[in-house]
């Protein structure tokens, strides 16, 4: 159970499905056709690992970071508490509801808090977000038996060790309402059941679920670690997590810049690029190289109006996209999209490297004026 | 009472022996012929041929060109009385010593026995979670880019396209990461100096001219050139600084780290004294520091110089010989504003050495780049340098090694020299190169066909990058910086817990 | 192999018998169940199998060595026909990942699109997709004495098709998606590693889209007689026509080698 006594490989590796689904009108809905896509996949994963996360689902706390929190022990949970008083106004603590499932077992102690940083301590909203991963770091990183499971507004992941259906069943998401739902099926070789290295994983309101094996893994950390990330959690997961959050809110990159990133052209296709898109690729290749993530992996990246579909740039791992009125859904295979929406207009699979980015009505116009390259919907998507 | 004893017998034994098979021997005479150290000769009156093997340096030219294989060169297996400490190695320096007062000089990098880590460390390869990669088919990308980086970039938008805002400094292609070391005309004849620049050229990398200067014949490969500036400054001047791709700062040298150097008059042809810049026949003076650089700031000044001097127009590299504190000097001279980093451990090469230097002075450069690399991404600045190491890279295996413990690129010296002929007789100093190499005398080096020499090198760089695509392609990595310090994909076979934390490497099985 | 098959029965709906046909309700059935009524009922020598609410299930027509005829309604899971030697399965939706897997003999036709690796290391039997395919298609597929693969595609296809391809034949149309109108072909690493067997493209390749193991050149009229057999058994199975698609210019793209790799090694 204990982070501790997890095998001591160089990271996790794991196998997995992915499903995400979204209603581009923010209108929420519950957790029960997650629950039936991830259940169709379950021949992706092997019952040591399940999770959600989802958006939407706090709305009379929206303006508070919700810590969803798992703790080893009664210690754990007091000490974490010390810590969020004396640096959060709590506005609300209770424990997760859960009901006995089958197939999940020894669950750890779960909770959840409504924050707001302290005003003496921050000023800014960005100030705000920096105050809250440092705290995410210190929970994780120096309170033992205890671990983050999310920390976003208005959001929060669900996850431990189980089939992902048993797991959704568990904390009762049929209850909950979202507009943007993500699930994880997770099938690990080498890991010993800690409900903390379930998927997804998150910071503020970035959560990723991943399907794959990131064969940079080694620079990929090293690289983030010069930046003050510190990786607990060897998965792969996590270091593309960190990733986000460093090219995204702290560099300012657009998420297409960030695919350019995580799944970079080929040099040679870079090459025959209009001078200053090729300057730009180049630039990306050059900075971020060690950020490439190389082998095989998908990856459904969300946030409070984003869901974000990518996988490598020579497509080792599946990914299809599929669209019906105001949803948007992304899958490791095509027969959980149909099983949920039977009046699904078009699914399609994009290329290796190209970013599906799925977005809230509400900033929908903006994407358009982008143009087509910007969001990767066929071209038949605008009518 | 110093002097050289002449006329008396030496108390040597040759270090090599000759059996010629008297048998296959046809008295061709080209063993005679091509042995510039006058080993052998042909007696007319006994129609036979004979060797003073006392001479024989054991470059193995003659035993390669005889056309029937009559020679067999071996080392002269006579011994000396059994003994740990004083070896035969160290019984024959003192003798040569005891004879000529002299300092002991070589050439080649250290022969001695230290631990050679590339050899202790073994590379991974994926196993069904993920799939390895088959370079033959799929795309595999070696090319690399030298030059100080930025943190962060910047990105702007255009009429809708992304637009670059943030402004990246001048860097090197290279399409496979290994580049030829510095190696001055002068050291090596012209026609070595043209075979490294054709191949540079044809590959798509870089040589690097030492400090002789650049040949003008060869400023058309100035794309393909870093161009040395060295503390006797030979033929720096402004054409130089402009056709370079890069300038290289040498500050020190792996194998005689410390030490200045010097090309004898009798090698300072018409030629080479065009090219430095030098009267004809002086001898042309290394001084061990640059004698503008006497402390970091100053490596700064000089750095910002060459800068200035062309333009900002291409990138700066540092040469240091790694030492103890590698380390910290790295960080300081990636402070200094140097673009390149290069570190040259104890085994790097030389035209010319003082043995007791070569083979005693330095760190080897396995242990020098982890340390770099670590203090590098500790203080957060791995990104404004490109780290590139030298010093005893004989193989493919070494490079995927070095870049995974965090190299950008590697230089090779001596494996080069060896695709061009050379056998590794470390008698460079002696200008008699058989092979036509590290000569200048024009009947040897005509012996070096450049074109020749630019295929075999081109040969050899396109072998080992296939090889290098080979290795990724197993670990499941299609392009060169994701194994850029990547130390996971490397484990430790019988290092201690210390080698093993310096190269930040687990020990295999781990 | 006896293979209880009238157990199902039992369950209302999920098994039927129709007219000399078996119907199945797939809707709740793990592979393994579906998969064993769909071989149980083959081996009792059943003609056709009509299989409802499809859902992901794999491996359906795997294990089965007769001509039967399994018709599919839903999206089968991925490698639908792996390893199959006989069966003649339709689709009438899209199809998964792994389509045709190391198949041998047989039949699959499907009414959409298919994901990656479709007719990996297929040695025999034929293939068809209305529409589009993902990424290797026709990857290390391969022909052997008097077997001899077909793939056609309706619609166009991602990267690496015909990797390291060593024999069969693959035929991609470029329709798109039923709209009539040609598509250009975005797929990179066409043909890289080819070392047998022939690719017909309706429309234009840039030369950078093509492995370099690989040879395009415009398939010529008695090349065309080659594939119109298997255009027309694609427009009779979706309707299109026939005659306009062979009037298009195709490009004929085949291996330079039969050892690509010959002078890789030293020695």
């Amino acid at each position: 159970m204990l982070r501790e006594v997890r095998f001591r490989d160089d990271k996790d590796f794991s196998g997995c499905s992915i499903f995400g689904m979204m209603n581009v009108r923010g209108e929420r809905f519950n957790g029960e056709p997650m629950i039936t896509a991830i259940a169709n996949m379950k021949e992706r994963s092997n019952g040591l690992g399940g999770g959600f996360a989802a958006y939407g689902i706090y709305p009379q706390y929206a303006e508070l970071y919700c810590f969803h929190m798992m703790y080893d022990d009664r210690g754990a949970r007091e000490e974490t508490e010390e810590f969020f008083k004396s640096r959060f106004d709590v506005e609300g603590a209770e424990v997760i509801p859960t009901r006995p499932c089958e197939g999940v077992d020894d669950p750890p102690l779960l909770w959840r808090y409504f924050l707001r940083p302290r005003e003496s301590l921050v000023c800014s909203e960005r100030e705000a977000d920096d105050f809250v991963v440092q705290a995410v770091m210190h929970i994780n990183v120096r309170i033992e038996g205890a671990f983050v499971f999310s920390s976003g507004k208005n959001m929060g992941v669900f996850k431990g060790v189980g089939f992902p259906e048993d797991i959704g069943r568990f904390f009762r998401l049929e209850d909950y309402e979202g507009y943007t739902w993500v699930a994880h099926g997770r099938f690990p070789t080498n890991t010993q059941g800690w409900w903390g290295g379930a998927h997804p994983f998150n910071i503020l309101d970035w959560s990723v679920v991943h399907n794959g094996e990131i064969s940079s893994y080694g620079i990929n950390r090293r690289y983030l670690e010069m930046f003050g990330y510190i990786c607990t959690l060897h998965t792969d997961t996590e270091v593309i997590a960190y990733g986000v959050d460093l090219l995204l809110r702290k560099h300012g990159l657009t998420v297409e810049d960030m695919a350019r990133v995580f799944a970079a052209p080929l040099w040679t296709e870079i090459d025959r690029m209009p001078p200053r898109e090729r300057e730009v690729h180049t630039a990306l290749r050059q900075t971020y190289g060690s950020l490439l993530l190389n082998g095989p992996f998908s990856i459904i990246i969300s946030n409070r109006s984003q869901m974000i579909g990518l996988t490598d740039r020579i497509r080792l791992r599946p990914l299809v996209a599929g669209r019906s009125g105001e949803f948007m859904y992304i899958s490791s295979e095509e027969a959980p999209i149909h099983l949920v929406d039977d009046g699904l207009q078009e699914t399609w699979i994009p290329q290796g490297g190209e970013p599906i980015i799925a977005e809230l009505a509400e900033k929908m116009e903006e994407i358009e004026t982008k143009g087509a390259e910007v969001i990767s919907l066929p071209a038949s998507d605008s009518a | 009472m110093i002097g050289r004893l002449e006329g008396l017998k030496s108390y040597l034994l040759p270090q090599f022996l000759i059996d010629r098979d008297d048998y296959r021997c046809i008295r061709c005479e080209v063993c005679a012929r091509q042995c510039a150290f006058e080993v052998h000769w042909y007696d007319e009156e006994e129609d036979a041929v004979f060797a003073d093997e006392s001479k024989c340096v054991g470059c193995l030219r003659c035993a390669t060109l005889c056309p029937t294989n009559a020679l067999v060169v071996r080392h002269n297996p006579t011994q000396h009385p059994p003994n740990a400490n004083w070896t035969r190695e160290v019984l024959q320096n003192i003798y040569k010593q005891s004879e000529t007062g002299g300092v002991l000089l070589t050439g080649m990098g250290c022969d001695t026995d230290y631990p050679i880590y590339w050899d202790r460390i073994v590379l991974d390869a994926s196993q069904v979670t993920n799939p390895s990669i088959d370079p033959l088919r799929e795309p595999m990308e070696l090319r690399t880019y030298l030059g100080a980086k930025p943190d962060a970039l910047k990105v702007g938008r255009k009429g809708g396209k992304p637009s670059l805002e943030t402004r990246i400094t001048p860097q090197l292609k290279l399409e496979t990461p290994i580049m030829f070391s510095a190696i001055s005309y002068g050291a090596i004849s012209y026609n070595a100096c043209e075979s490294l620049a054709r191949a540079a050229a044809e590959a798509g990398t870089y040589y690097n001219t030492g400090e002789g200067g650049l040949h003008r014949n060869l400023y058309k490969y100035g794309e393909h050139t870093i161009c040395q500036v060295a503390s006797g400054r030979f033929g720096v001047h402004a054409d130089y600084l402009e056709v370079a791709a890069a300038l290289e700062i040498k500050i020190g040298q792996g194998a005689k780290p410390g030490i200045g150097g010097h090309l004898p008059g009798e090698k300072v042809s018409a030629e080479i004294s065009r090219t430095r810049m030098i009267p004809k026949g002086t001898d042309a003076l290394s001084p061990a520091p640059h004698h503008d650089i006497y402390s970091i700031e100053d490596l700064a000044q000089l750095i910002y110089a060459l800068k200035e001097a062309t333009h900002w127009s291409k990138p700066v590299s540092v040469k240091i010989a790694a030492v103890h504190n590698s380390a910290a000097i790295a960080s300081g001279m990636v402070r200094a504003g140097a673009d390149i980093i290069v570190l040259d451990g104890i085994r790097g090469g030389t035209g010319a050495a003082p043995t007791m230097i070569r083979d005693n002075v330095g760190i080897p450069i396995e242990l020098a780049l982890a340390a770099v690399d670590d203090r590098l991404r500790q203080e957060g600045i791995r990104n404004r340098a490109s780290i590139v190491v030298a010093g005893g890279i004989r193989s493919s295996a070494d490079v995927v090694k070095a870049i995974a413990l965090g190299a950008d690129a590697v230089y090779i010296g001596t494996a080069a020299l060896v695709a061009l002929g050379c056998h590794v007789c470390q008698k460079c100093y002696t200008g008699k190169c058989n092979w036509g190499i590290a000569t200048q005398d024009p009947y040897l080096s005509k012996r070096l066909n450049p074109e020749v020499g630019a295929r075999r090198l081109v040969n050899l760089l396109r072998a080992w990058s296939h090889e290098i695509m080979e290795m990724l392609g197993g670990m499941g990595i299609n392009a060169i910086e994701s194994l850029r310090g990547n130390r996971l994909r490397l484990r430790g076979v019988g290092l201690t817990r210390e080698e093993l934390d310096i190269l930040g490497i687990k020990h295999a099985g781990a | 192999m006896k293979i209880d098959v009238d157990h199902h029965a039992g369950l209302p709906g999920v098994f039927m018998r129709v007219d000399g046909r078996v119907k199945i309700n797939a809707r709740h059935l793990h592979y393994r169940e579906l998969n064993n009524m769909i071989k149980g009922a083959a081996s009792e020598g059943v003609e056709e199998i009509v299989v409802e609410n499809v859902f992901g299930q794999r491996y359906i027509g795997s294990g089965i060595r007769r001509p039967v005829r399994i018709v599919i309604h839903g999206v089968p899971g991925n490698d639908l026909g792996a390893f199959m030697d006989g069966p003649r399965i339709t689709v009438d939706r899209n199809a998964q990942d792994g389509v045709g897997n190391t198949m041998n003999s047989g039949l699959i036709v499907v009414h959409g699109r298919a994901g990656d690796i479709v007719a990996m290391g297929m040695r025999g039997g034929r293939i068809f997709i209305r529409d589009g395919v993902g990424y290797r298609a026709a990857i290390h597929m391969k022909e052997y004495r008097k077997l001899r693969p077909v793939l056609v595609i309706g619609g166009d296809t991602q990267d690496f098709l015909g990797e390291y391809m060593a024999g069969g034949l693959v035929i991609v149309l470029g329709l798109k998606g039923g709209k009539g109108k040609r598509s250009r072909f975005r797929a990179r690493h066409i043909g890289t590693g080819m070392h047998g067997g022939l690719i017909f493209l309706r429309g234009e390749i840039e030369e950078h889209q093509l492995g370099k193991e690989a040879v395009a050149v415009p398939a010529t009229q008695e090349d065309k007689e080659l594939i119109r057999p298997f255009v027309e058994e694609y427009a009779g199975y979706f309707a299109a026509d026939a005659a306009s698609i062979m009037g298009s210019d195709f490009l004929k793209i085949y291996a330079r080698s039969h050892r690509p790799f010959g002078g890789l090694y030293a020695y």
